[in-house]
């Protein structure tokens, strides 16, 4: 019999039993939440007279909605600050911990949970939210869920599901310098799709993945529900363990080695079998750019926008000319033509401490270009903006004309005061770039923190691993 | 939750791919804490010329005649067809919300998205696969025959064409029985509870830093 990969082991140890049409009820061990998809659910868990199953597994906090400006006068806009309060009511009813927005730990949720230890290997975690997939960085199996199924785990701690189909995207060799997590994630949707995951859980390896770190690992599997895929997971290796080691919430002493011995485990067998697998040549992947409104709408920065001639489907060159009219840019531009106005370096895919080094080391002596409207950073947790500003890159970022803000989701999803104003053009380290995404009628561009921070001083893309600074 | 047995209805088409839940519904919706009332904001930013805030009367709204939704011969259609990848992007249940508040019950397309295929289920709405060429085939009926419906028999999973044709689609089994059944799937679930117990302890066991309280 062929070996297990990494989503049968994870899958298999959660499994409390299995139906004749070969779903599951799978064990949920631990609940991330935020204010935007829970308070639908708690309201159906008050309105059947249901308690939740297993509170110690349920982490809360708000991020969606949060002001990243002082907030220390609470939410001006009514209606997001009803939400968090609906947040921090329904925690205090249920005795959920929830890190409030004032909290030091408050931040992106997918950001807190790794931090805190609270998403550990070999977990099964889920969110209301999409990008959950984020943490199948550790070996867990992680992804995100409606509004029902969190009132489902909330419940029962449980959730039927069907297995999904193995696949494995492996990425040999190694990156050029200036080529990051962000743009291996981008390269592998430009080249599957945003549905070439779709019904299958995606297992990231090779000689570029493993040189990652864990932080670019996250980066990495955020964005796997953009290729499709529910769950992206990396497996376990010394790093993980040492990533893990200290944090909060995380085994010590003799429980600690038990965990070890067990994560160690959390790998696919030599003679797995994939049911799909995908390669690509680390050495040949280019800085990212998306340049339409999927995030598979993708070119190396030193390429072109396409051309929707060349195209012969005409549903696919109806998609892009529909997009390129909304991205207000023509077929065979060159990416590094494309000038912008606005800056994001934020959000559950490029927020962590190393994302702010990286950026911070591309602007450092140096000013954003005189087009550019606003720049903004926005870090992912309070704990990685202390970490920052101890390390004196708010200064940097000040210095050279950023903004500095407080953490929350911000400007990725422009549900708070943060967005783009009709026909504004973002270079983003976020992860979606539909239309209207950050803001109605927003124009985003996904990128890399080092390509954002680049764009910010030269106030157009440039190709990061030749750039010298200039304007 | 509202069984789904069979359905004939009038069909609308959404002919584009990659329809994503921000653009079924779009973020400034979502500050909701409620369940209902999403349909008037149904792909608001293509519907509507101006922009949509929460809480505006949908009469003040300026409709965008260009948009295929707004056009008086789908009024009231109850069947989306769809392209590809319908329902990508955010797990925002509010996209199914939306749609179910704006009278569909079922929504046709080659391929859907995973969480937004799972979160139909999970409210009384039936996503049914068929294959590009036939969904190529609904959308140029529709297009030249006004009034097109379409019968959707979910025992027989079964899609059934104006000409008495008919389609056969897939649906996990007991998925099907919940929606037939309007099943709510926490109660079903619960009857598991000695089951899921069960797996606590031993797992309590093999892995007692999982049970670690939060703090
Ligand atoms: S940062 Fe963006 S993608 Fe991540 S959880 Fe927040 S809104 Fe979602």
């Amino acid at each position: 019999m062929a070996g297990k990969t990494l989503y049968d082991k994870l899958w298999d140890a959660h499994r409390v039993y299995d139906n004749d049409d070969g779903s599951s009820l799978i064990y949920i061990d631990r609940h991330l939440v935020h204010e935007v998809t829970s308070p639908q659910a708690f309201e159906g868990l008050r309105l059947a007279g249901r308690t939740p199953w297993r509170r110690d597994s349920v982490l809360a906090v708000p991020d969606h909605n949060v002001p990243t400006t002082d907030r220390s006068q609470g939410i001006d806009d009514p209606v997001s600050r009803e939400q968090v309060a609906t947040l921090d009511r329904n925690c205090a009813e249920f005795t959920i911990t929830e890190f409030m927005m004032n909290d030091l730990r408050q931040g992106i949720v997918h950001v807190v949970g790794p931090e805190q230890g609270a998403t550990l290997p070999g977990m099964t975690v889920v969110c209301g939210d999409s990008h959950t997939s984020t943490h199948g960085a550790f070996g867990a199996l992680a992804f995100g869920i409606g509004t029902s199924e969190v009132e489902h785990v909330l419940a029962t701690q449980c959730l039927m599901q069907k297995k999904s189909r193995n696949m494995l995207v492996r990425v040999d060799g190694r990156l050029q310098p200036g080529v990051t997590a962000k743009d291996i994630i981008l390269a592998i949707i430009g080249r599957i799709g945003t549905a070439g995951g779709t019904g299958h859980a995606i297992e990231f390896g090779g000689a570029a993945i493993r040189a990652l770190s864990i932080e670019g690992r996250m980066t990495l599997c955020n964005m796997a529900i953009e290729a499709g895929a529910r769950a992206g997971m990396v497996a376990v290796d010394d790093q993980t363990i040492d990533y893990v080691k200290g944090r909060p919430y995380a085994p010590t002493d003799a429980q600690w080695d038990q965990a070890v011995a067990a994560w160690r485990q959390l790998h696919s067998d030599a003679d797995a079998v994939f049911d799909q697998v995908i390669t690509l040549d680390a050495a040949q992947i280019a800085p990212q750019v998306t340049w339409g409104t999927s995030p598979e709408m993708v070119a190396g920065v030193d390429g072109y926008v396409p051309r929707p001639a060349d195209l012969s489907d005409p549903v696919a060159r109806d998609g892009l000319e529909r997009a390129l009219q909304y991205m207000g840019l023509e077929g065979g531009v060159a990416i590094q033509d494309i000038r912008i106005d606005k800056v994001f370096i934020g959000s559950c895919t490029n927020s962590r401490i190393e994302d702010l080094r990286a950026a911070a080391a591309v602007v450092q002596g140096r000013h954003v270009a005189a087009n550019i409207k606003q720049a903004l950073v926005v870090p992912g947790s309070g704990l990685v903006k202390q970490a920052a500003e101890r390390e004196g890159l708010d200064r940097i970022f000040i210095a050279a004309g950023f903004e500095w803000r407080e953490p929350g989701c911000s400007m990725c999803l422009a549900m708070n005061a943060d967005r783009l104003e009709p026909g504004e053009r973002c270079a983003s380290t976020s992860n979606r770039n539909f239309e209207g995404r950050q803001g109605p009628g927003g124009r985003t561009h996904l990128v890399s923190p080092q390509m954002a921070a680049a764009a910010a001083i030269a106030g157009h893309f440039v190709d990061i691993r030749h750039w010298q600074g200039g304007h | 939750m509202q069984p789904f047995t069979t359905l004939s209805g009038l069909v609308a088409p959404l002919d584009r791919a990659n329809v994503d839940t921000d653009a079924i519904i779009p973020k400034q919706f979502l500050k909701s804490t409620k369940r209902s009332g999403f349909g008037p904001n149904l792909f608001d930013e293509w519907r509507y010329l101006d922009v949509g805030e929460v809480g505006q009367d949908p009469a003040t709204r300026r409709p965008n005649a260009g948009f295929v939704l707004n056009q008086s011969r789908y009024r009231g259609a109850q069947i989306l067809l769809a392209r590809d990848n319908f329902g990508c992007g955010s797990s925002r249940e509010h996209a199914v919300w939306a749609l179910v508040d704006a009278g569909f019950r079922c929504v046709i397309a080659p391929s859907f998205a995973d969480i937004f295929f799972n979160n139909c289920f999970k409210n009384g709405a039936l996503p049914i696969v068929l294959p590009t060429a036939v969904v190529d085939r609904l959308f140029s009926e529709v297009a030249q025959q006004p009034g097109y419906r379409l019968q959707v028999d979910l025992q027989s999973q079964q899609v059934t064409l104006p000409t008495g044709e008919h389609f056969s689609f897939d649906i996990d089994g007991f998925r099907k029985h919940c929606l037939l059944n309007g099943l709510d799937e926490i109660g079903l679930t619960l009857q598991h509870s000695a089951e899921i117990r069960g797996y606590e302890a031993r797992r309590r066991n093999e892995a007692p830093w999982l049970f670690t309280a939060s703090k």
